[in-house]
């Protein structure tokens, strides 16, 4: 039977929705970053961020419905992709020198689930860490209590331990990585290329990945340099409550 | 003028259900003026004399041109030097870079099978091409010369896609050994010009479509495959024949059907 060529099923159509669900994650990212550096602003600050994120009409769930939406979409492209090129090239070569690629273009089936699993892992601490551990230690760290009302405390403290800090290095790590090469390759993917501006995609991903990472690691080492402390305060914000 | 004894490990594969495996040769008093076909003549006129099978590979202008030619050798698609072909390939290039041991592999990809050594089955390229790679126009009488205006740059431009020789070395260098580059060629190169417009939309869809079905690899932007293309066709063709097909499958009029 005849059937019209859908864009989806397509190789270029599953690159595209690969790069287009990455531009959404990679703006969440961005957006991410940013509210997190209020952390450098002080507790107060940073808490009624954290008030204001929970109590914008839509924001959060309407976040949360893109977001696992880019997400999936981005697995499925990269997990049907992957397999396709598994199976296009099936006898290896006993000898083969790579002329062009790097390290980050390499190993993007690595950074991509090194990322799934820290973004699991990340959700059940800090989103669903109330719900979890309930009055009991955060991933049994001895003081770590939870504070519904307090964010700051909840993210300063974590990053006193290494049960945290590790994890969350490499998956900023990770991040930078794949935004190196992701964020190139999605200019190319979507063909917005031109000789005059070819050369600001590659600065452009090296500068977002650069500052994605720094911006993130920053936090971790200004608290275990002690720059950053945990606050004695006391809030009482019932908007922060688990929904 | 030098000569050298190389040590010379081709695969060697009866056909294309055959698993294949390396065999050993020595080459002797290798001259460097040799071209690198010339010194597989040498040791497939040693293997005749011995009354062994020769070593079958690809290989018709052996001026860089007709894109027959194609060995992986040392890990290189058509050999170590850039923009050459395996035919234009002088055993010199070899020497300068002291390999004493070589190791001469086909273009590996599923799509291009192997029909015996390292001779490969590019057909596949051909699918594409008859999926799209040509225009229509009615013959006659031929036209005024400069009739049709085509503006210098898009000439050029054209012309330069038009550089593409159907090698298959950019799918042999590809890690997802993907047909992106040689497509992207082909789509451009008409695409570009007054002549290949009533078709445009149609072609950059078929060619894609057959370039699926043939069970190419996709492109993962690592850029090996401009690196390896002896006619240095760059991956900013990639770019453009991505931007056509979205387009064109985004707001086409028509539907062109599904290859399997």
């Amino acid at each position: 039977m005849e059937r019209a060529l859908t864009l989806t099923k397509t190789t270029i159509g599953k690159k595209a929705l690969m790069a287009l669900s990455g531009v959404a994650m990679l703006g969440f990212v961005i957006g991410h970053l940013s509210g997190n550096l209020k952390v450098f602003a002080g507790a107060e600050d940073f808490n009624e961020y954290a008030v204001w994120l929970r109590t914008m009409p839509g924001l959060l769930w309407g976040t949360r419905i893109v977001l696992l939406g880019a997400l999936a979409a981005h697995m499925a492209s990269a997990f049907s992709l992957w397999s396709r090129n598994k199976s296009a090239r099936k006898s290896r070569y006993t000898k083969k020198k790579d002329l062009a690629t790097d390290y980050a273009a390499k190993t993007m089936y690595w950074s991509g689930p090194i990322l799934f699993f820290y973004i699991v892992f990340h959700l059940v601490h800090l989103t669903f860490g109330g719900m979890i551990f309930g009055e009991s230690a955060v991933f049994g760290i001895e003081g770590y209590e939870w504070d519904h009302s307090n964010p700051y405390n909840n993210m300063v403290l974590g990053f006193q331990h290494w049960a945290v800090v590790v994890p969350y290095v490499l998956g900023v790590v990770a991040l930078g990585v794949h935004l190196f090469h992701g964020i190139w390759s999605a200019f190319q993917t979507v063909g917005l290329n031109h000789t005059k501006y070819n050369f600001l995609r590659r600065d452009l991903s090296i500068a977002l990945a650069v500052f994605i990472t720094a911006g993130f690691l920053s936090i971790p080492v200004a608290v275990l340099a002690g720059w950053i402390e945990p606050t004695t305060q006391t809030f009482f914000y019932p908007e922060l409550e688990p929904s | 003028m030098k000569t050298k004894n190389l040590t010379l490990n081709v695969w060697r594969q009866r056909s294309k259900s055959d698993s294949g495996r390396f065999e050993k040769y020595v080459a002797k008093d290798v001259n460097e003026h040799m071209s690198f076909l010339e010194m597989l003549d040498v040791v497939n006129e040693e293997l005749l004399e011995k009354g062994e099978e020769p070593i079958a590979f690809d290989h018709d202008c052996r001026e860089g041109i007709c894109g027959m030619c194609g060995l992986v050798i040392n890990g290189y698609a058509h050999g170590p030097q850039e923009r050459t072909t395996a035919c234009q390939l002088h055993m010199r290039k070899v020497f300068e870079l002291g390999w004493d041991e070589l190791w001469i592999e086909p273009w590996r990809a599923t799509s291009f099978p192997v029909i015996k050594d390292l001779a490969v089955d590019r057909s596949a390229f051909d699918r594409i091409m008859q999926a799209g790679g040509y225009i229509s126009i009615r013959t006659g009488s031929p036209p005024d010369a400069n009739e049709m205006p085509i503006g210098k740059h898009v000439a050029d431009m054209a012309m330069d896609a038009a550089e593409c020789i159907g090698c298959g070395a950019c799918v042999a260098a590809c890690p997802n050994a993907s047909a992106s580059l040689f497509t992207s060629a082909k789509v451009s190169h008409l695409g570009l010009l007054p002549q290949g417009q009533a078709e445009r939309e149609d072609r950059v869809r078929k060619m894609v479509g057959q370039m699926d079905a043939e069970g190419f690899g996709s492109c993962t932007n690592h850029g090996e495959c401009e690196k390896a293309c002896p006619k240095g066709i760059s991956i900013d063709w990639i770019a453009r024949m991505n931007r056509e097909f979205l387009k064109a499958m985004v707001t086409a009029d028509n539907e062109v059907e599904e290859r399997d």
